[in-house]
């Protein structure tokens, strides 16, 4: 199903989705990222990032077109299906609220493994052992962290626990949705090292959505979705895509 | 960590709201459980009320009539058994013992019975349970009577005490037995039975007070026979109220019902004490039913306090939902979450109500069978328990299924997007 050589990780073509009874949120004629790839998606809430993210992890299908993951036309497959795929082959990182409040650190860490059995896979020996080996490589390597309610983490710390859970078991894809827009400056910059460099360890391509733009120089590429959205420009409904 | 799992920690999170939730469950299925055994144990007292007995054979009138005079005291003949008739029955190959009964008079409230020693020896209550004396011994001379349990505590008698029988019916009579006393000589333990309520003295006992009554009134002074006089006489009795069967073998009891209801001289009734009691259960039963369908009632209220409890928590963890979502949680997932919340909730509920009531039979239990009479069965639940407790937990998974199926929606509309 996946072609591991050629195709790129992220394919989007010929692209239109539209709430129902609504002007089109989204409409892209062609954006895609390499495998590999960190690539910075820059636009204004309300340009139709979420709607944009929402086609891309296979839980919106376009009125029109196509989306390729890594090679596999995932708007054509069935919603299970969809969830499954992205459950394997994605890693999600939101801008705040990351973590399940009941569930410890570890445990929100090692969680994909529940419902993805190639990750599972993939980490092979111990999911607590490479729980913990994430964290610590994202600056969470004191163990009493590990033990405490993740309502008592800051901010920062709750960011790097949904960095770690998103790179488990390693997905090829990491989606970011401006992870950093409640970190200050330092913390900011900080996360951002820390998760580029357990990207490339990994392999990982990486979609990193922001407003930010003085993030920029940090990405192999910036891409503006106003650029990229001809829905965004055409339509004077920013509204819609919120 | 599976589904159930992530629901078992997810309720663990919202404990307060969750022990809550199980608590008034809880105390639905307690107050059900509970009627159920009270009920069980109310049909089944009630249809021990006698045993042992065959037939029960009175002047004709109906079933439930004899039933309720010969067992229960209540009401009164509307004729009497001649001696003749009662003692060609009573001599039957087929018959092995009766016990005769003479009512008609009372003492303070409670009803005099005539009868004879075969009362204390043959009569059962409650499965194979005899009549036994808490003090003192069956009546032997005259003028000795035997109290049920409740007589002698509410009226404070014992052995030795004296008392004077009413004649007729009424809780103040004006007519008294006043010159023949009786003597308690004997206490029964409580049975949970009319008998509690009763005063037993000698079929000739009753001859004697009557000797020189007629009409209801008792003769002017002249006329008048003494206690002493009246031991002299012939006591032998014109006739009985009606009496009590126990047949050489339990295969005849058909035969002799028909033969004495086609009785020629006399016209008789026998009736099967168990097909009456189970007719007239059918009659009182009826509030026991209500009571039952109350309950369930009660449950239904508990259930669906959890559906509240559910709902209201849905909107705060439609967060907790995207999450899942995003690691790869399918609808079907958040579904099974949902209604596997529910069940987990109703489970523990009608564990803790099955704690809680088996608690209380135990602490009560010595009260009810001493103060009512009431034999609670402690042993374990019942296959109808069994399938009351199981609809409780279906009904739940079924109730589970409505904020499962607004959840499967919201996560369909919601997707990855995480709404603060």
């Amino acid at each position: 199903m996946i072609d591991s050589t050629s195709a790129p990780a992220i394919l989007a073509r010929d692209l239109l989705y539209a709430w129902p009874g609504k002007a089109p949120v989204i409409d892209i004629e062609q954006f895609s990222v390499a495998r590999g790839e960190r690539v910075l998606l820059r636009g204004p809430s309300g340009s139709g990032k979420s709607t944009l993210l929402g086609l891309l992890g296979g839980v919106l299908t376009p009125a029109r077109g196509e989306v390729s993951l890594l090679g596999a036309e995932i708007s054509a497959l069935s919603a299970s299906a969809r969830d499954r795929f992205r459950g394997e082959h994605l890693g999600f990182i939101f801008q705040m609220f990351n973590l399940i409040p009941y569930l410890s650190v570890l445990e929100n860490v090692i969680l994909p493994a529940d419902f993805s059995p190639a990750r599972t896979v993939h980490v092979g020996g111990n999911l607590q052992a490479e729980g913990r080996r994430l964290l610590a490589a994202l600056g969470l390597g004191v163990s009493d962290l590990l033990s405490r309610p993740v309502t008592e983490l800051s901010i920062g710390q709750q960011q790097r626990v949904a960095a770690a859970r998103a790179l488990l078991g390693n997905p090829e894809i990491i989606v970011a949705d401006e992870p950093t827009s409640s970190l200050d400056h330092d913390a900011r910059e900080d996360f951002l090292q820390l998760l580029m460099s357990e990207c490339r360890t990994q392999g990982s391509t990486l979609l990193f959505v922001s407003h930010d733009t003085s993030l920029g120089h940090l990405f192999d590429r910036v891409v503006s979705l106003g650029d990229l959205n001809r829905a965004g420009r055409a339509s004077a409904h920013p509204g819609q895509a919120a | 960590m599976n589904t159930l799992l992530l629901a078992l920690r997810s309720l663990r999170n919202r404990l307060t709201t969750a022990m809550l939730t199980i608590g008034v469950i809880a105390i639905s299925v307690t107050l059900l459980l509970g009627v159920e055994k009270m009920r069980t144990a109310a049909r089944e007292g009630f249809a021990d009320t006698v045993s042992g007995v065959d037939l029960i054979v009175g002047a004709r009138s109906g079933q439930l009539n004899l039933l309720l005079y010969a067992v229960f005291r209540v009401g009164d003949a509307t004729a009497n058994v001649s001696w003749q008739s009662y003692q060609k029955i009573a001599r039957h190959p087929d018959v092995e013992w009766t016990i005769p009964i003479s009512l008609g008079d009372s003492h303070r409230g409670f009803r005099v019975v005539g009868t004879t020693g075969q009362y204390f020896e043959h009569y059962r209550f409650a499965g194979e349970r005899k009549l036994v004396f808490a003090a003192g011994r069956p009546f032997t001379e005259l003028y000795d009577a035997v109290i049920g349990a409740d007589v002698a505590q509410q009226l404070g008698y014992k052995a030795d005490s004296k008392i004077i029988i009413a004649h007729g019916l009424g809780n103040v009579s004006f007519a008294q037995h006043e010159d023949k006393p009786f003597t308690v000589v004997g206490v029964l333990e409580r049975t949970g039975t009319p008998i509690d309520r009763t005063v037993h003295v000698g079929l000739q006992a009753i001859t004697a007070i009557h000797i020189d009554w007629q009409s209801g009134i008792q003769a002017p002074p002249g006329g008048r026979v003494s206690a002493e006089e009246a031991r002299a006489r012939d006591l032998t009795p014109e006739s009985i109220t009606a009496f009590m069967v126990g047949m050489r073998s339990k295969v005849m009891t058909f035969t002799m019902q028909r033969a004495i209801n086609e009785y020629r001289p006399e016209p008789l009734l026998a009736i099967i004490p168990g097909v009456a009691l189970t007719q007239l259960w059918n009659l009182v039963g009826i509030a026991d039913t209500a009571l039952m369908i109350v309950a369930a009632f009660v449950v239904l209220a508990g259930l669906l306090g959890m559906l509240t409890a559910i709902l209201t928590s849905l909107n705060e963890r439609r967060r907790e939902m995207a999450i899942l979502r995003s690691v790869g949680a399918r609808p079907r997932h958040v579904f099974t979450l949902l209604v596997a919340e529910a069940g987990m909730l109703a489970s523990a509920g009608v564990a803790a109500g099955v704690a809680i009531c088996y608690g209380l039979i135990f602490a009560t239990r010595p009260l009810l069978e001493r103060r009512f009479g009431i034999f609670l069965d402690p042993s374990g639940l019942t296959g109808y328990d069994l399938a009351i407790l199981g609809t409780v937990i279906v009904s739940a998974l079924l109730i589970g299924v409505v904020p499962a199926w607004r959840a499967y929606r919201n996560t369909l509309s919601d997707g990855l997007t995480i709404r603060v």
